[in-house]
């Protein structure tokens, strides 16, 4: 791992997170943004030094199975219902803007 | 500070009909009326709803028909509850207007038990905070002291608690967000075994984590909502697949014999009229004849790491739905990747953007495995540390929150020293155990100060009977 906190992340590198999160930054807060999580990640090196390699990871609390039901309609949510409560809508389904996006 | 009745009194007063739900439901309105504005603990106070549901209840007694264990106990909702056509916002731009077409299952449970719903409480933005500042509609005012915080992310349902505006409230608690608030404002919150309350109806923040629990005057009122909304929910795929929970038949158990851990390794830094309660608490249970054991939690403070990252990182997942495409806020542009982002520069807050970020960052190629893939096998060293520590003892008993309220304002371009609030609740998460915040007594500026009760997978029982004893010995406030 890098050493000093700055190292830890780039300005390059939150944008380009932000691109994957999709969420519009501007560059005063790709600054902030990176400054605040170069200290948090100088606090979490504190884990750095465990020796894990042994360790299995826990995803969960509770020893849960994959739960499946019977294959048989029941009643689901109003179609009506729903999309009154969407952005858009038309012809029973949710309208977005065109997928193929202008800027490729 | 007025007199707070608690549940079970007011749903035997309106089962035995010597007081209708709907005068109870007037006295708490009439209270909203008077002090809501200096505390703002609600996004919404649903006043009409409140009325016909009170009015229900008393007709249904009228009728002979026993409406349930919580007759016309007026309950308020943290705003981040599906209610069927009523708003629920998780206190946020990108929900604001959203009417869900479901109920939550907690919901339908405590409707089903003769509650009236008086509001939706505030809350930090989708629950992501200590302090109920990090919301979209303003924060919630501490009832003790209204300079200061009520703690988070459900400060709303504590204020709403402690100031008398619901004689109860439902919170949820993904590290403490249930019972950092409860200490603050003086007030008890259980957060219980992950999977022994449905969380179908409940907006995602941390699937491995969440979970929903009561926020009360008092241990019994605690135990009776944990009885009626706990138990299997088909709809909720993390549910335990048990029956509810049986917690009256503890509360008057004697703690003679009972092994009660005290953490030698404990994280400092805590108020030392903090330590000073805790103390106080584990002589009252010597004094009552328990055994008070050392044990370890090595791992304990590498819990702010691992929470810190498991949690972002699932956060990051679950709040990808919100893109304007279903629901909530969009804002318009050329296509659908751009109205994406640019819903949701527009509708996150601060707090939620930075957690989305830094779970994307933590979960994204290059930095899984020294970030996530690292948090998680810390996560079973906690896990680990404390099924050690339960061999010797029954529970565990440490502060909620290291420090009382503090003034608004202190912490909030602070992340991490906001963060550290959590310190004592996240292991509990992160393990998937029961715990809960029991008011013990006073701190600084005769603030509140809360002793966390923990206790292993499905030990509710044993939990109860030990925060029931504080509560009867806590200092000045013996019931």
């Amino acid at each position: 791992m890098p050493d000093t906190p700055q190292a830890r992340i780039s300005p390059d590198t939150v944008a380009k997170v932000a691109r994957l999160a999709r969420l519009d930054v501007s560059s005063a807060e790709v600054d902030r943004l990176t400054n605040q999580l170069a200290g948090m990640l100088e606090h979490f090196a504190d884990i750095d030094a465990l020796d894990l390699a042994a360790t299995e990871p826990m995803t969960q609390p509770y020893p849960l199975v994959n739960v499946m039901r019977d294959d048989v309609v029941k009643p689901s949510l109003d179609r009506d219902e729903v999309l009154a409560a969407a952005p858009a809508a038309e012809d029973g389904r949710f309208r977005v803007p065109p997928i193929i996006g202008l800027e490729g | 500070m007025t007199e707070l009745s608690n549940a079970v009194d007011i749903a035997n007063a309106v089962r035995n009909g010597s007081v209708s739900a709907v005068s109870v439901l007037d006295e708490y309105l009439a209270r909203i009326d008077a002090r809501e504005s200096s505390i703002h603990a609600f996004n919404l106070v649903t006043r009409e709803q409140a009325r016909t549901m009170a009015a229900q209840v008393d007709a249904d007694v009228k009728a002979g028909r026993d409406p349930g264990p919580l007759a016309g106990v007026p309950i308020a909702l943290k705003d981040n509850m599906c209610t069927r056509g009523v708003p629920t916002t998780c206190s946020s731009r990108i929900l604001e207007g959203w009417k869900p077409p479901y109920d939550a299952t907690v919901v339908t449970r405590l409707a089903g038990a003769g509650a009236v719903f008086v509001g939706k409480t505030n809350l930090d933005e989708f629950a992501m905070g200590s302090s109920t500042e990090n919301s979209a509609f303003g924060v919630t005012y501490n009832p003790h002291d209204t300079s200061r915080v009520s703690g988070g992310s459900s400060g709303g349902s504590a204020a709403a608690v402690a100031a008398g505006f619901a004689a109860a409230s439902l919170g949820s608690d993904t590290g403490g967000s249930i019972r950092q608030p409860a200490a603050l404002c003086g007030v008890v919150g259980v957060k219980p075994t992950y999977g022994t309350v449905s969380r179908y109806g409940l907006v995602a923040f941390a699937s491995s984590l969440d979970q929903i629990g009561p926020f009360t005057v008092d241990v019994r009122d605690a135990a009776v909502l944990l009885e009626a909304m706990s138990g299997h929910d088909p709809l909720d795929s993390t549910s335990i697949p048990q029956p509810a929970l049986s917690l009256q038949g503890s509360l008057d158990r004697d703690v003679k014999g009972l092994r009660i851990g005290r953490i030698i390794d404990l994280p400092g830094g805590s108020d030392p009229e903090v330590e000073a309660r805790l103390a106080e608490s584990f002589d009252a249970l010597a004094a009552a004849g328990a055994t008070i054991v050392d044990v370890e939690l090595p791992s304990m403070k590498y819990g702010l790491t691992a929470y810190y990252l498991i949690a972002p990182a699932e956060a990051s997942s679950n709040l990808a739905r919100y893109d304007g495409v279903r629901y909530g806020l969009r804002v318009d542009a050329a296509d659908t990747n751009s109205m994406y982002m640019a819903t949701r520069a527009a509708g996150f807050g601060d707090e939620v953007k930075r957690r989305i970020m830094l779970g994307t960052y933590a979960l994204s190629a290059g930095y899984y495995d020294a970030y996530y893939g690292k948090a998680l096998k810390v996560r079973r060293l906690i896990s680990d540390d404390f099924a050690r520590a339960y061999q010797k003892a029954d529970v565990i008993l440490t502060p909620t929150s290291p420090i009382v309220a503090f003034p608004v304002g202190a912490k909030v371009d602070d992340p991490l020293s906001m963060y550290l609030c959590d310190v004592f609740t996240i292991p509990t998460n992160l393990a998937g155990h029961p715990a809960m915040s029991v008011p013990f007594g006073t701190g600084a500026h005769g603030l509140p100060v809360g002793v966390q009760v923990l206790a292993p997978t499905l030990g509710e029982s044993v939990m109860f009977q030990v925060a029931a004893h504080l509560e009867r010995v806590a200092p000045g406030g013996a019931k």
